[in-house]
């Protein structure tokens, strides 16, 4: 079956990155495919690169980055939920003329059409944190 | 196949950002040009009351955003009256252009979508 994941709570407030991941690993183990991942509202935080969490915790944003590579997942960040939040890529750095930039390599930065795109491409939509 | 999509908003209006990323949502929607309805409930009711002054603290007023939706082929607005009841609002009390579901049709409304989004 085909899956689309929607998250949108962030690490430091919501379980719902943790739940979208072990759900996520359990679609992948069971041979299922994920055909999208989508990262909006808070869920955005999920895709920085400088949180750090107290190193006796779990990195939430590290492990996700990793299941994304492993696994080569197509993971879309909301890119006017980020700019609101401050999760923005090299190029959006540049065109706001920003101190820095903190998108995870392995995300990328979309429109809310990918959302849509997604969900029509999936059997089944999960939403984590609505 | 062709698709259509419920889009069901349970937020206040000025709580966070989630009234104005679920409205985002539909409006892509209906500009795919897929069916698209959304339905208020739980403290998305709050969305549609008359006489919102969100420029005093300061946002954008989201009761004359959801006016927009005509534009993009979505006319009528649904809401949920067993969250109205709830909440003590009265239909007259919201903005024109809403179709009131009664508690028992809600099922049958979500089911005739083929993709739903909650926010």
């Amino acid at each position: 079956m085909k899956f689309a994941l929607a998250v949108y709570g962030a690490p430091a407030n919501s379980q719902a990155p943790q739940s979208a991941l072990h759900f996520a690993r359990a679609v992948v183990a069971q041979g299922h495919e994920i055909v999208r991942l989508f990262f909006y509202q808070d869920g955005v935080n999920t895709a920085t690169a400088i949180a750090q969490p107290p190193q006796d915790e779990s990195n939430l944003p590290e492990e996700w980055q990793q299941f994304v590579q492993a696994h080569n997942l197509d993971a879309v960040v909301c890119i006017a939920a980020a700019l609101r939040r401050g999760v923005v890529d090299q190029a959006e750095s540049d065109r706001y003329d920003l101190p820095g930039h903190n998108l995870r390599k392995g995300y990328e930065l979309s429109g809310l059409g990918q959302l849509l795109d997604g969900a029509l491409m999936a059997d089944r939509l999960i939403t984590f944190g609505a | 196949m062709s698709h259509s999509v419920c889009v069901i908003s349970t937020r206040a209006p000025y709580s966070g950002q989630s009234a104005r990323e679920a409205l985002d949502t539909a409006l892509v929607s209906a500009s795919y040009d897929i069916e698209t309805s959304l339905l208020l409930m739980g403290d998305g009711v709050y969305q549609l009351l008359q006489g919102q002054e969100a420029g005093d603290i300061p946002r954008k007023n989201l009761a004359a955003m959801l006016q927009v939706l005509p534009l993009y082929g979505i006319d009528t607005i649904y809401v949920d009256q067993l969250s109205l009841e709830e909440r003590g609002i009265r239909p007259d009390a919201l903005q024109e252009g809403v179709t009131v579901l009664a508690e028992g049709q809600l099922p049958l409304f979500i089911q005739q979508h083929s993709r739903v989004f909650n926010f």
